[in-house]
């Protein structure tokens, strides 16, 4: 019987050998021919945690430090260690209840498990971490992890600086290619945003080996394949932080702008748009409270105006109108006209504020006593030059010498979304008068600033720099240059080294126009406002404007034979520019130039700060927006003594959801000038009273 | 005393004790990289003895001890009592019932103190070895008939019954095994040839679809009457048998699998089987589910392959060279539920890559065609029907076992011989091995 099994026993062994080629060949399959079993272990083993290097440092023209980077703490929890914690006193801590807190921890389980760390409570205030960190023995599975966050040692700058954010979806589907995740920061505004790349910095990479709970082993092969965070790289700018401390401090309780450029090389020293926030009320903690309000806030304090804000220039355009006129040969600085109080070629009549014979002898007259018949004669010649057959061609060559000089166009500046103002295109009159039906008389007073030009306080300092040149300018900017200079960085800042010629004038015409200038602030409308010690040149500006009381506009340059600044001051409904933007102009020159305001001129600094020229429109917005909250508050603590838990949301969502809606309207409009702003505030505020009413 | 020592050593195959120590070796070395943390101090725990590494050569020195007793033993003894030892081992089985400590939802070990227990079921493999071997080798066994064919098979299943009642289904499986010793002894091939078309049919149940497989099926069989025309003519009743298999399979199909899978099996079972051929099982439709979820709070089962995913992840990212000795990411990161027990072989994949893989494979291979070598050079039957015994139960184990991690085979609880953590196992497999070498030495004589 065992002789006739004998082959039984082969057979036995073909089986042994088969299977055994079977487990064989799916090794081969799972070990040698599958990649993704490699890749899914270490999706499964290795934990990639990024390491955020610190941002670069703005500095200012002394090295000064205008923005820093310092720690702040979120609160961080691991659900399923958290067992044991002293949930009240976490909650009395915290200032939440229990139901809070327990909806939050349900939200974290449920979006990053119980077993991830997620953070409870993001950017600490001082106070709250300090008490936290006194207690964390009592709240197992929470901790305190830093992260870097930016303060303002000088608070000011703040819209030139711009802001930091968390990137949403939106800008990480812009922002596709540059590597940014969920979590991470980004420049949001300002110069934060122009120099992003620089800024940032390189993220690092340090990989972690996990268990099968996500908890970290220890470094990935050593962290062989880690990779070192690279710091932000600084940037050093031309601002000067203590002009631009005062030009804020002088334009508070007014809305209006102050722009100050160094001529020499277009590097700008201030930069102030009022009403202004305070920079570090969008850091940190602050910012959840801070940024819905500053939106919501009628008077727009995070609206650049400086380069996004529109004014008729008014008076100050005259010295460009003559500079205009000279280099197109139309005129010398000898040219007169004979002025008695008013402008009448024209049929319409332009007023002169004076009307004694020979105030508009030749140009440094004219230009001294602001003569507009003089300026409204020039600009006419310029619109009927004979070398150009008709109106529409004398005006095309005076809007390039003006898009030339920076009008109408953007200058290029480094901050984003700078405004190009208006000088008009000649599409515009022909819709308004109709095809070469306009002539030199119907936009006869674009030759004294008005009609439909408008341009920013950034261009009116730039203008004040190509004359204070004798013509040319460098674009104007911030960034004068980046630490540790890079090919691709000088690419970028070339642009702000190159010197634009805009006419070719020589210096002795210029030297007119400067001493006209400088006529202005001896005898002239500026002739009250001094500079200690320094000779400048200036030119007032009071602006009409369809939206109430004149802009003061100021623009100037100083020292006379050298000029190392140019200034450009609005101050929306203000009145004559020799009152208020003009002073404000002379104490940024002053503190430029001397270093310090004379002690006898400080008493002068707080009066004018202290001056409330906002319009009574936003005022009664402000006053209204209060007694709407008092009312709300009322409401909600009547409705909390009476208990009614349900209705008391309701009263909360109702008052609320009125602004709400204003909000995406007002963001729309925005992109129109910024002198209907007031005007479409004043509407939407009409909308809000019946919409009240109703409610 | 020296001549007691070369009686004891002479005639021993020294080849199958030393793949014996290489194995218990790696299985060690697997269990210590495992355990593993980087920074502990690792010798200390091993000699603090709390590691699983260090109990595993603890188990190791005793069976070693057990190993020289056997050798030392008269091979008359273990015919005397393979009997007595299978009435031991079923006596055991069933105190189980009774003094079982619960361990992971299996009533299947009996406490010893200090911490040991002993796996009754796991021992009585030595037991039905010897009962098996014993009966097939007694003068009046005429394993051609039927009736001692199903007597052999009782001994067999009986085990397995109460293994399976212990709901320790891997280890009730492994009595199957022994059918392989049993064809090798005469046991018609048809049996052994039915039973593979059966879980053939089984599994082309599960992959096809159910309506598609029916008429598959009746194609077949339409094809064969074809074929086989001539021969029906002659004989009517060839067609009656190829009808009646035609609606075996069908009613298997149609009805019976699913009926099981429904029905007997536990929802976890059926979802382990269904992932084992890439399939998810929809465990609302299993009966031990509905009455559990007919109970308030109890959750539906979510279908879940998670120890094949992890397992065959950690063996396919060994890549062919291996990950390197303790630097496996899978293993240290504890991915591989029960790594040290049934999934070891998981470890050593990571580590050591495809050749760590097949140099251990074709070792252990190795080990199982030397003991059917040494069977077949056996002159007694009782020693030879042993042999295939201890040699298909190593193979059972070990196939099923590492088909079950790189995804070939359903997760059921089977150790890896030699290799896993376990005390109960090792000793075993121990015993199992030394009684055969101890056999294989006496083979001169002729036993009974």
């Amino acid at each position: 019987m065992s002789v006739f099994n004998q082959s039984r026993g082969r057979v036995v062994q073909i089986i042994f050998g088969a299977v055994f080629v079977i487990i064989l060949i799916q090794l081969i399959n799972l070990q040698v021919f599958s990649a993704k079993y490699k890749l899914a272990a270490e999706n499964n083993a290795i934990y990639r945690k990024i390491i955020y290097p610190d941002r670069g440092i703005i500095f200012d023209r002394k090295r000064r430090a205008m923005l820093e980077n310092t720690i702040s703490y979120d609160l961080v929890v691991t659900p399923v260690e958290s067992k044991g914690t002293d949930t009240l006193a976490l909650c009395q801590l915290l200032n939440i209840d229990t139901v809070e807190y327990k909806k939050r921890m349900r939200e974290i389980v449920f979006k990053n498990t119980s077993v991830k760390p997620s953070v409870f409570e993001a950017l600490l205030s001082q106070e709250l971490f300090a008490k936290l960190y006194e207690n964390m023995y009592k709240f197992p599975g929470f901790n305190l992890i830093d992260r870097s966050v930016r303060t303002y040692p000088y608070n000011t700058g703040a819209q030139v600086l711009g802001y930091i954010a968390e990137v949403d979806t939106g800008f990480l589907r812009r922002h596709r290619e540059e590597g940014y995740e969920m979590g991470d920061y980004a420049g949001m505004n300002g110069l934060e945003r122009t120099y992003e790349k620089v800024l940032m910095g390189v993220r690092g990479i340090k990989r972690y080996i996990r268990d099968n709970k996500s908890r970290i082993q220890g470094p990935y092969e050593n962290g062989m394949f880690d990779t070192t965070a690279v710091a932000g790289r600084n940037l050093y700018t031309s601002v000067d932080v203590e002009v631009q401390q005062l030009a804020e401090k002088l334009l508070a309780n007014k809305i209006g702008s102050a722009v100050a450029i160094n001529p020499k090389t277009g590097g700008i020293i201030a930069m102030v748009s009022s009403p202004n926030y305070n920079p570090n009320d969008l850091t940190g903690s602050a910012r959840r409270k801070n940024l819905g309000r500053m939106l919501l806030d009628t008077s727009r304090p995070m609206f650049n105006r400086a380069i996004k804000g529109q004014y008729p220039p008014g008076s100050t355009f005259k010295p460009l109108g003559a500079v205009i006129a000279l280099d197109e040969g139309l005129i010398t600085p000898n040219y007169g006209v004979s002025c008695f109080g008013s402008y009448t070629n024209c049929g319409v009549l332009v007023r002169c504020e004076h009307n004694n014979a020979g105030h508009a002898a030749n140009l440094r007259l004219a230009l001294a006593n602001s003569c507009n018949s003089y300026f409204s004669d020039i600009f006419r010649k310029a619109i009927d030059n004979p070398d150009y057959k008709n109106p529409t061609g004398g005006y095309l060559k005076w809007k390039e010498y003006m898009n030339a000089f920076g009008m109408g166009t953007k200058l290029d500046v480094d901050l984003p979304s700078e405004d190009r103002a208006s000088v008009p295109d000649t599409a515009v009159y022909n819709r308004a008068y109709g095809k070469n039906r306009w002539n030199s008389c119907t936009i006869l007073t674009l030759g004294i600033g008005q009609d439909k030009m408008t341009s920013t306080p950034m261009q009116l300092a730039n203008m004040m720099c190509v004359i204070a040149n004798k013509g040319s300018y460098y674009t104007p900017h911030f960034v004068d240059s980046i630490e540790h200079e890079e090919a691709e960085d000088k690419a970028v800042l070339a642009k702000y080294r190159e010197k634009h010629i805009v006419t070719h004038t020589s210096d002795t015409v210029f030297r007119a126009v400067h001493d006209g200038m400088h006529d202005v602030t001896v005898y002239g409308t500026a002739a009250a406002i001094k500079v200690p010690g320094v000779e400048y040149c200036a030119k007032t500006g009071t602006a009409q404007n369809p939206h109430g009381k004149n802009h003061s506009i100021f623009v100037c340059f100083a020292p006379k034979d050298n000029p190392t600044i140019a200034v450009a001051v609005v101050v929306e409904n203000a009145g004559y520019g020799s009152t208020w933007a003009g002073p404000i102009g002379a104490f940024m020159m002053e503190k430029y130039l001397n270093d310090t305001i004379a002690t006898d001129r400080l008493a002068e600094v707080e009066r004018i700060s202290n001056t409330d020229l906002v319009p009574s429109a936003i005022k009664e917005w402000y006053v209204r927006k209060d007694n709407q909250r008092q009312a709300r508050l009322a409401l909600e603590a009547a409705n909390k003594a009476a208990q009614m838990n349900e209705e008391e949301e309701n009263a909360d969502k109702l008052p609320n959801a009125v602004p709400k809606t204003e909000e995406p309207k007002k963001e729309k409009d925005s992109k129109k000038s910024t002198k209907a702003n007031i005007a479409l505030y004043l509407h939407a505020d009409d909308r809000f009273k019946v919409k009240k009413s109703k409610a | 005393m020296s001549s007691r020592n070369s009686s004891v050593s002479k005639g021993v195959d020294w080849t199958v004790v030393a793949l014996y120590a290489i194995l218990v070796a790696i299985g060690i070395l697997c269990i210590f990289m495992v355990e593993y943390r980087s920074g502990s101090n690792w010798l200390q725990l091993f000699l603090g003895g709390k590691t699983n590494y260090s109990k595993q050569v603890i188990f190791a020195g005793f069976c070693t001890l057990v190993a020289a007793f056997i050798l030392m033993a008269d091979s008359k003894l273990f015919t005397a009592f393979a009997n007595l030892a299978y009435a031991l081992g079923i006596l055991l089985m069933l105190a189980t019932f009774v003094i079982g400590k619960d361990i992971k939802g299996s009533r299947s070990w009996i406490a010893m103190g200090g911490g040991f227990n002993l796996q009754p079921a796991e021992l009585c493999k030595i037991f039905v070895s010897l009962a098996l071997a014993k009966y097939l080798s007694m003068q009046n066994t005429d394993f051609s008939k039927l009736k001692s064919q199903l007597i052999a098979g009782g001994i067999v299943l009986l085990p397995a019954v109460l293994s399976r009642l212990q709901h320790e289904t891997g280890l009730a499986l492994v009595y199957l095994s022994f059918f392989i010793a049993m064809y090798r002894e005469g046991l018609p091939a048809g049996i052994l040839v039915t039973g593979i078309s059966f879980g053939a049919l089984v599994v082309a149940t599960l992959i096809v679809d159910p309506n598609v497989l029916a008429i598959t099926l009746t194609i077949i069989a339409i094809l064969i009457i074809y074929f086989t025309r001539r021969q029906i003519k002659r004989n009517s009743k060839l067609l009656l048998i190829i009808i009646a298999t035609w609606a075996v399979c069908v009613g298997v199909q149609r009805f019976a699998v699913p009926y099981i899978f429904n029905n007997v099996f536990e929802c976890y079972q059926s979802q382990r089987i269904y992932s084992a051929v890439g399939k998810d099982y929809d465990c609302s439709q299993n009966k031990h589910n509905k009455i559990e979820s007919a109970t308030p709070g109890a959750k539906a089962y979510k279908p879940d392959d998670y120890n094949v995913r992890q397992s065959k992840i950690a063996i396919g990212s060994g890549g062919f060279w291996g990950r390197g000795f303790l630097k496996g990411t899978q293993t240290r990161g504890k991915y591989v539920p029960e790594q040290h027990s049934d999934f070891i072989f998981t470890s050593l994949g990571e580590a050591f890559g495809f050749v760590g893989c097949a140099i251990f494979l074709l070792l252990y291979f190795f080990l199982l065609i030397r003991i059917t070598v040494i069977a077949e050079r056996q002159r007694s039957t009782f020693s030879r029907v042993y042999a295939y015994g201890v040699a298909s139960v190593m193979f059972f184990h070990l196939a099923v076992n590492v088909c079950m991690t790189i995804g070939l085979f359903p997760i059921i609880g089977i150790a890896l011989p030699l290799i896993s953590y376990g005390g109960s196992s090792l000793l075993t497999f121990t015993v199992l091995i030394f009684i055969l070498l101890r056999l294989d030495a006496d083979r001169q004589m002729v036993l009974r």
